[in-house]
């Protein structure tokens, strides 16, 4: 059985990766990621992973040797987080559009300039369109929890995608925490102990990806893609199921806390979801009927229960820790009041970008922020208008 | 939770290099390895060798979901002296709440500079830190103390905390450290 | 749409061949406008041809011949300006 143990985030996700078997790391050490890898390199140096860890000389080289060695029918990962996911950015393309079933942390940091190694998600939402599986984890449990089940996402026959568990900078990565384990008769009860690649560069048998393809042809394989991507969401939703049936902790794309009478919702993605569960609880007591939502699937972006349950309040507060630049708000805000408007009873949709660079987002925060989103429920009238907090002007 | 008074919240102060957060750290996992729910996270600032830095402890009977710095600790510890002139570390201190502090002083003259409202308490931890390390590294000594303080987290498991995380050599002398903290602390009302 | 063009479905996945060496099938000599033609006469089996053809299309056949697989030649000529012989001869596809 599994331990209650007491860990630091990050290690927790070189925890998992240790327990998952890879074959493959190849990572470039950058902060708030690096001890992850650090942990990750311990493990291979003392014998305790059998893994080849390859030394890299920039992120675009980690994802590359990640391509080469998951082509090749490897298990692999790699981790890295703000400019170094920035300097992957045409390789992640290649990883989703070559279906490499990859798995990479990204902890979540802010993208230079200024130079800042703190957290925010403005690196991620950068490659948002790359077609990887994107899924945001909240504490060291989350973190475990959906490294383990993404490589078994990734590597399912009908995905055949890489995917990114992605975590805020040191408001996750550095805190330390509670985990409940998995042993690793457990862990391969769940996750086959080696990868079964389908499909792998292999001199036995010759094969050329990634070859030339045409207008007459660019357009079939991206949509094949983004079928996969779509699609994806099936395998996704049942490897969690099959996760809760065996260890007891079940997710999904969506959690709520106290929705169920809710005049008003927040949602965020992300570690400070726990900041706003007690910011939710401190205005329950004051008699305010308000929820809060952490979208954990990003991509594929679970369209029907973001309708189901959206459709049911009278307004939302999307709170990004990312500018879509040009006006248009947070990239998260843009989905939401996207994927609402054809509906006939659609919320109110408001934009608050908080937490860039690190800086904190408080239980005060998630009041005021609270206390707008109210105040338009109540009105039933809103603008496009998007509310920095805590910015000094 | 904790019988509804809310969870503890601990701030550190020291300075870069002192190990204030590593002390933070040990009090987590001793916490957590006996069964209770905490967090350690340092100020998430540059780790700058000599600059003030903060580390901040929770500590609850059910899971903590709040993820974001302490603003209003119920117990600030004061690990280098000499912050007290340069950092207002009673910032946000809950009234009636506790101040641990490395000093020669006693616990009248410290009431005497900060104020009445506080639970004071007060060792002189770079001594036993010379006399049980050799060098005044006084974090695990104030982590002997701030067990002895809040009174929750037993002193075995700071002990196997501390053993899990330091050499040998190193275990044992800062096991000194913690257990002389522990018992050396003087508490104030 | 009726059309033999790949489709989202029909295509294999990402785009891969899976077929070694495919390219072979293609005939790129096609847009050649002038072709080596070698006099047997002439040709001593130097190889020279063989080795500054770019593109691989002389062939020894099993008569121990030089041979041009105009299948692939794209007519650029350099077998015949190596030739010491002079054994190869430029013409004129239309001729």
């Amino acid at each position: 059985m599994g331990k209650r143990i007491s860990i630091e985030c990050a290690h927790a996700a070189s925890l998992a990766v240790k327990l998952a078997n890879v074959d493959v790391i190849a990572a470039y050490p950058i902060t708030p990621q690096t001890h992850i890898v650090e942990r990750l390199a311990e493990y291979v140096a003392n014998g305790e992973l059998d893994a080849e860890y390859i030394n890299v000389e920039s992120e675009h080289s980690a994802m590359s040797a990640c391509i080469g060695a998951s082509a090749a029918g490897a298990r692999v990962y790699t981790s890295t987080a703000g400019q170094g996911l920035a300097l992957m950015h045409e390789m992640l393309f290649i990883a989703a559009g070559n279906r490499l079933p990859i798995v990479m942390g990204v902890a979540n940091r802010s993208l230079s300039p200024n130079l800042n190694i703190w957290g925010d998600q403005s690196d991620m939402m950068a490659s948002r369109d790359c077609g990887w599986i994107q899924i945001y984890a909240e504490n060291a449990q989350e973190v475990f929890d959906h490294t383990l089940q993404a490589f078994k996402i990734a590597e399912d026959e009908r995905v055949l995608l890489p995917v990114a568990v992605c975590f805020d900078g040191f408001h996750v990565t550095h805190v330390i925490e509670p985990l409940i384990t998995l042993d690793q008769e457990e862990v391969d009860r769940f996750l086959p102990k080696h990868r079964k690649a389908v499909y792998k560069l292999t001199p036995d048998q010759p094969s050329t990806w990634g070859p030339v393809a045409g207008p007459d042809i660019q357009t079939e394989l991206k949509v094949q893609n983004e079928w996969a991507l779509n699609s994806s969401k099936d395998v996704i939703l049942e490897v969690w199921r099959e996760f809760g049936d065996l260890f007891g902790r079940y997710y999904a794309p969506l959690e709520t806390y106290k929705v169920e009478d809710a005049d008003a919702v927040i949602l965020i993605l992300g570690g400070f979801a726990g900041t706003g569960r007690v910011a939710i609880d401190k205005m329950r007591e004051e008699g305010k009927k308000i929820g809060l939502v952490k979208l954990r699937l990003y991509r594929p972006f679970p369209i029907q229960e973001v309708k189901d349950l959206l459709t049911r309040v009278k307004a939302v507060a999307v709170v990004d820790r990312a500018i879509s630049a040009g006006g248009l708000g947070g990239p998260v805000y843009g989905d939401i009041r996207n994927i609402l408007y054809d509906e006939e009873h659609r919320p109110k949709v408001l934009s608050f970008i908080a937490g860039l660079g690190g800086r904190d987002i408080t239980v005060k925060d998630f009041k005021r922020i609270g206390e707008k989103v109210l105040d338009v429920a109540a009105k039933g009238h809103s603008e496009h208008k998007v509310d920095f907090i805590q910015v000094r002007i | 939770m904790l019988e509804d008074g809310g969870l503890i919240e601990i701030r550190w102060h020291g300075r870069g290099g002192q190990g204030a957060v590593t002390a933070a750290e040990l009090f987590a996992h001793a916490a957590i390895n006996q069964g209770w729910y905490a967090q350690a996270s340092p100020s998430f600032g540059p780790e700058r060798r000599g600059a003030p830095v903060m580390a901040y402890n929770r500590l609850d009977n059910v899971p903590i979901g709040i993820r974001s710095e302490v603003y209003e600790p119920d117990v600030v510890v004061v690990i280098d002296p000499s912050l007290l002139k340069m950092v207002n570390v009673l910032e946000g201190l809950k009234e009636n709440g506790t101040l641990i502090i490395n000093t020669r002083k006693t616990i009248n003259d410290i009431r005497g500079e900060l104020g009445l409202n506080y639970r004071i308490a007060v060792i002189d931890a770079k001594k036993i830190a010379l006399e049980t390390l050799g060098v005044p590294i006084v974090n695990t000594t104030m982590l002997g103390a701030v067990t002895r303080v809040i009174g929750l987290v037993d002193l075995e498991f700071i002990l196997d905390a501390v053993k899990e995380r330091f050499s040998a050599k190193a275990s044992e002398m800062n096991a000194k450290a913690v257990a002389r903290g522990f018992n050396e602390v003087k508490i104030g009302e | 749409m009726t059309t033999d063009k790949p489709t989202v479905k029909n295509l294999p996945i990402a785009g891969i061949i899976f077929v070694p060496g495919s390219a072979k099938e293609y005939n790129t000599g096609a847009f050649r406008s002038q072709k080596p033609i070698l006099d047997a006469k002439l040709c001593t089996k130097c190889g020279m041809c063989w080795v500054y053809c770019p593109d691989g299309a002389v062939f020894v056949n099993s008569e121990g011949m030089y041979e041009i697989n105009l299948k692939y030649c794209k007519g650029c000529g350099i077998c015949s300006e190596e030739c010491a012989r002079k054994a190869i001869k430029m013409v004129d596809e239309e001729e």
